[in-house]
């Protein structure tokens, strides 16, 4: 079995603010193998997007990594010089952001930005990395790629111009894409297309794919592997029949419940009771105790993230087949 | 259910005053802060503007305490004497019983003393004409914004030309119309003036005009005085406040320049400037300090509220808030 | 674009006419002009020949077409104190006063726009902390203070420079210019930093703003995120954004820089229009109040369409939204 693209394991990453210590990731560990698609699940808050940044190295201040590993391909990327990082950003691993009217920077061509990100690592004449730009708007299904190379972003509709950030995200075919909720500010069938366009470029050509989300919906007919994050740290892990299944989290099978889809017309809508705690004020023990109708004494500490069959959970009364009743 | 009986000033991303909304790169929630407290530490951050507030308002207690700290009163013609003029730093009067610190001008007049008052009077102008500026911009701009459509386009032209044209244009021309005179100069500077506040209040009314909360308010039929005043006032104020606290340092600035070209204030009341402007004749002789040490007093004076103004400007952008 | 151009000139030539009102209306408003004009001490009779002759007897919206098709002509009347047609009188003060702006605007964004970018890309080092210092300095200090200083360091006490007047002047292109001499910097290089400080402090304090909010901007992480080099990312994307907002700024304040000249014209005793206006106000020479309004009106105006459509070449989200309009 050869190396997993990415490894990460026990990943924290703390902002050092005036009103104290946020502690956005708090021991994140997940791999994922070549050519499979890992969903990143959570409210905002509850560090997805932080982690996808820190894998990709851009955590700003007052924010740092300070523990973890993290490998590509077993390559250690925390001790990469920043040289060495800007070789490997946009060309191992790429980024999708998730509002493409502000990431395209709006008073450049289209085919600049897709140019610069080709030469910046590799020595391709200009008309060479533009016959790939042209390459890539087909392969994401723009059509007259040739008027659109010219255009400038705004010129595009939303959904277009994030079908430009993927392709700009894997012209140089990187081993790993980071997709921090590229489809959130896009419109149902619009989203729809490009997920199954995201799915189909990444199973051609090996890419594993990270894909940061709030919406289950979304990670139901896309991911292989799911990952539940909730202030900080993976409450859940499984693949993603097993995790929608049958949750073994009180929040994820909160969160499943909570998808009007699954509710029975007429009953009231269900509801995760409180609030997603400030990470600055986090209870004492499990994060998710003071919502939790199963919680108890033990709760008071916190849960290590056990293992039960090929799956993970955090939890010390995970939810087993046997319970019939929702939990909130 | 119960509908709340007001709408809370601040929407859930106003970003105006609020604490900061959660982006999607850090989301957590600050403790409990008031807005004011929030602002108060943000600018206690920085040493430099604590210092600027501190100085001006040192500045401003000698201004306003100059007759009881001034040595001498340099506008009454009995204490002074004609042969003590044009004293170095440090001199001693003709009858020994006065040090003229910061020497004598040309009539006799202690400088630390003629400094002390004339910042009374250029503090006092500058402050006075801003105030009135502010009324007036702020009417105006409510007004526009609240009205919309004809009045506001015509409102706006007329800040638009006004702001296209160089204040110290606009205030030659007036006083060469209006002639001399502390009011005259007061007038000509919010003539100026009154068109930042216009337009910056206009375009923080607009934005706040097409947020919910404004929506809910008038849904909720509340009277437009109470819209106006508890609700797009207060989200209007903070460019507000740091566009009046430059524009007083602006205007200090202006008057003292309209006063040295010989257009401002009479020599009955003269500030700063005024006092430069004497001096500038000495300049050549080698007599610095007659027009020296006012022009320090002043650049005091506007680099204090300038300090102050700065940070106030970074801790309220919003823009700046990540 | 084309449409969008002519609208403009429409616009201006409206304003053009709004302000030529308000001129002749305020300027005209200034005391009685039969007593600045004429000798109270002469008889009635030529008093009223002297009334007729300058057509100050006509009621004033006629005396204001008259102006109107006079100043069509080129005609804004003769100077009162020097008896030459005041038009011209400015015209041939006009290019000192160009000198002097331009030059201080070239100072104020060749030593700005690299001082505010290093500024804002580096705020909290010492670099960065000194010039946003200097900055505060530079549009505190009140200019007419910072003329007399210059002046009493290079002049009396080092006696480098000239304290005074203008260097002398070769033509360039028909117009006279005193930057060609060696003489004529060491004139110029005074009053020109003198007028540039103000602008320079703008400069480098809007520069460090924009780079600041830019470098905030989700394209910048974007760019990061494909690997650019930071000369890349700093130097085209933040570069690109930022300088379009500076820019125009600049266009609209090479205005006011003219127009504020008039402080350092009258410190320096530089020969240009600002010196003759306030001179010109001392003694009520309306002829010349008026034609060098009209006349800094039309500059404005010609500058702030300059502006605008410089503004639109630069943005192309407003080109190409003008075009599809």
């Amino acid at each position: 079995m050869s190396e997993p693209t990415l490894k990460v394991a026990g990943l924290r990453t703390h902002f050092f603010t005036r009103h104290g210590v946020v502690k956005a990731v708090d021991g994140v560990s997940f791999t994922v193998e070549p050519g499979k698609i890992l969903g990143l699940v959570g409210e905002s808050g509850s560090g997805k997007t932080m982690t996808g940044f820190s894998i990709i190295g851009l955590v700003d201040p007052p924010g740092r990594i300070v523990e973890g590993e993290i490998r590509l391909k077993g390559r250690d990327l925390r001790a990469l010089a920043p040289a060495e990082w800007q070789a490997v950003r946009g060309d191992r691993i790429a980024m999708i952001f998730q509002d493409p009217m502000m990431t395209l920077n709006p008073v450049l061509r289209v085919d600049t930005q897709m140019i610069e990100a080709v030469r910046a690592h590799a020595a391709v004449s200009a008309e060479a990395a533009r016959e790939r730009a042209r390459e890539a708007l087909v392969r994401v299904g723009i059509p007259s790629p040739d008027e659109r190379l010219v255009a400038y972003p705004h010129q595009f509709s939303g959904g277009m111009r994030q079908r430009v950030a993927i392709a700009i995200a894997l012209i140089n075919k990187p081993d790993l894409v980071i997709a921090d909720e590229p489809t959130t500010a896009l419109d149902v069938t619009i989203q729809g297309q490009i997920l199954a366009e995201v799915q189909k470029l990444c199973r051609e050509s090996g890419t594993a794919l990270i894909w940061i989300t709030h919406d289950l919906a979304v990670i139901a007919g896309l991911a292989d592997e799911v990952c539940v994050m909730y202030a900080g740290k993976i409450v859940e892990r499984g693949t993603v029949n097993q995790v929608l299944d049958s949750p073994l989290h009180p929040y994820t099978r909160g969160l499943l419940d909570s998808v009007p889809s699954r509710n029975r017309p007429g009953a009231p809508l269900r509801q995760i009771p409180g609030m997603t705690p400030s990470l600055l004020r986090l209870p004492e023990g499990c994060a998710f105790r003071e919502r939790c109708a199963r919680a108890t004494e033990t709760c008071l500490s916190e849960p290590p993230l056990y293992p039960l069959g090929d799956r993970q959970v955090r939890c010390f009364h995970p939810i087993h087949a046997e319970d019939e009743e929702p939990v909130v | 259910m119960n509908l709340p009986t007001d709408v809370p000033a601040s929407g859930t991303e106003s970003p105006a005053i609020a604490v900061p909304a959660p982006s999607p790169t850090i989301a957590f929630g600050a403790p409990e802060e008031t807005p004011f407290h929030r602002i108060a530490a943000d600018f206690a951050a920085s040493r430099i503007a604590l210092f600027g507030l501190a100085l001006f308002a040192l500045i401003v207690l000698c201004a306003l305490f100059a007759p009881l700290i001034s040595p001498q009163n340099p506008y009454d013609l009995a204490q002074l004497d004609v042969l003590d003029s044009r004293l170095e730093p440090g001199a001693r009067s003709g009858d020994g019983k006065q040090v003229f610190w910061l020497g004598t001008d040309d009539q006799g007049r202690d400088m630390l003393s003629a400094i002390f008052y004339g910042l009374r009077i250029s503090i006092g102008v500058g402050v006075t004409a801003t105030l009135c500026a502010l009324t007036l911009g702020l009417t105006m701009g409510l007004t526009a914004a609240f009205f919309g459509g004809r009045v506001d386009g015509f409102v706006m032209r007329i800040v638009d030309i006004q702001l296209s044209f160089p204040a110290i244009l606009i205030a030659l021309i007036l006083l060469a119309l209006l002639g001399q005179g502390i009011d005259k100069i007061i007038i000509a500077l919010v003539a100026v003036q009154w068109a930042y506040y216009a337009r910056t209040v206009r375009g923080a009314a607009l934005v706040e005009r097409s947020k919910e909360y404004m929506e809910a308010a008038r849904c909720l039929a509340l009277p437009a005085s109470r819209i106006v005043f508890r609700h797009l006032l207060p989200n209007c104020l903070p460019p507000l406040i740091v566009v009046a606290t430059v524009q007083v340092a602006a205007a200090i600035a202006l008057e003292a320049t309209l006063s040295f070209l010989g257009l401002g204030l009479p020599i009955t009341e003269p500030s700063l400037g005024l006092l430069i402007s004497n001096g500038f004749t000495y300049m050549l002789s080698g007599k610095y300090w007659i027009s020296f040490f006012p022009g320090v007093a002043l650049l005091a004076t506007i680099v204090s509220i300038n300090l102050v103004g700065d940070q106030l400007r970074d801790v309220l952008n919003p823009r700046l808030q990540r | 674009m084309l449409v969008f151009v002519i609208r403009r000139l429409m616009q201006s030539v409206v304003v053009l006419f709004v302000m030529s009102l308000l001129v002749f209306v305020g300027v005209f408003a200034i005391g009685n002009p039969v007593d600045i004009l004429i000798n109270p001490n002469a008889d009635q009779e030529d008093i009223e020949r002297a009334i007729r002759g300058l057509g100050l007897d006509k009621p004033l919206w006629e005396q204001y077409l008259v102006f109107l098709k006079q100043a069509a002509l080129g005609d804004l009347g003769k100077s009162f104190a020097f008896n030459v047609p005041a038009l011209q009188l400015i015209l041939e003060r006009m290019p000192a006063t160009l000198e002097l702006a331009t030059a201080a605007m070239l100072i104020a964004i060749v030593l700005g726009l690299p001082l505010g970018l290093w500024a804002g890309l580096k705020p909290d080092s010492f670099a960065g902390k000194t010039i946003m210092a200097g900055s505060i300095l530079g549009f505190s200090l009140p200019t007419f203070w910072v003329g007399l200083m210059l002046i009493m360091v290079f002049s009396v006490y080092l006696g480098w420079l000239p304290s005074n007047g203008r260097g002398p002047t070769t033509e360039l292109f028909g117009i006279p210019v005193s930057f060609l001499s060696w003489d004529g910097i060491k004139h110029l290089i005074m009053p020109a930093t003198n007028l540039a400080l103000f602008k320079l402090s703008l400069i480098i304090r809007l520069t460090r703003a924009g780079t600041r909010e830019a470098l905030l901007q989700d394209y910048v992480k974007f760019a990061r995120a494909k690997g650019l080099s930071n000369t890349r990312v700093v130097g085209v994307h933040v570069l690109k954004n930022i300088l379009i907002p500076i820019v125009t700024v600049i266009g609209l304040e090479f205005g006011s820089v003219i127009a504020f000249a008039i402080v350092t014209e009258t410190i320096f005793a530089w020969p240009g229009m600002g010196k003759l206006i306030i001179d010109s106000i001392n003694v009520l020479d309306r002829p010349v109040i008026v034609a060098y309004l009209l006349i800094i009106v039309t500059l404005f105006i010609v500058i702030n369409l300059v502006v605008d459509v410089l503004y639109s070449v630069l943005d192309p989200r407003v080109r190409l939204a003008d075009a599809k309009a």
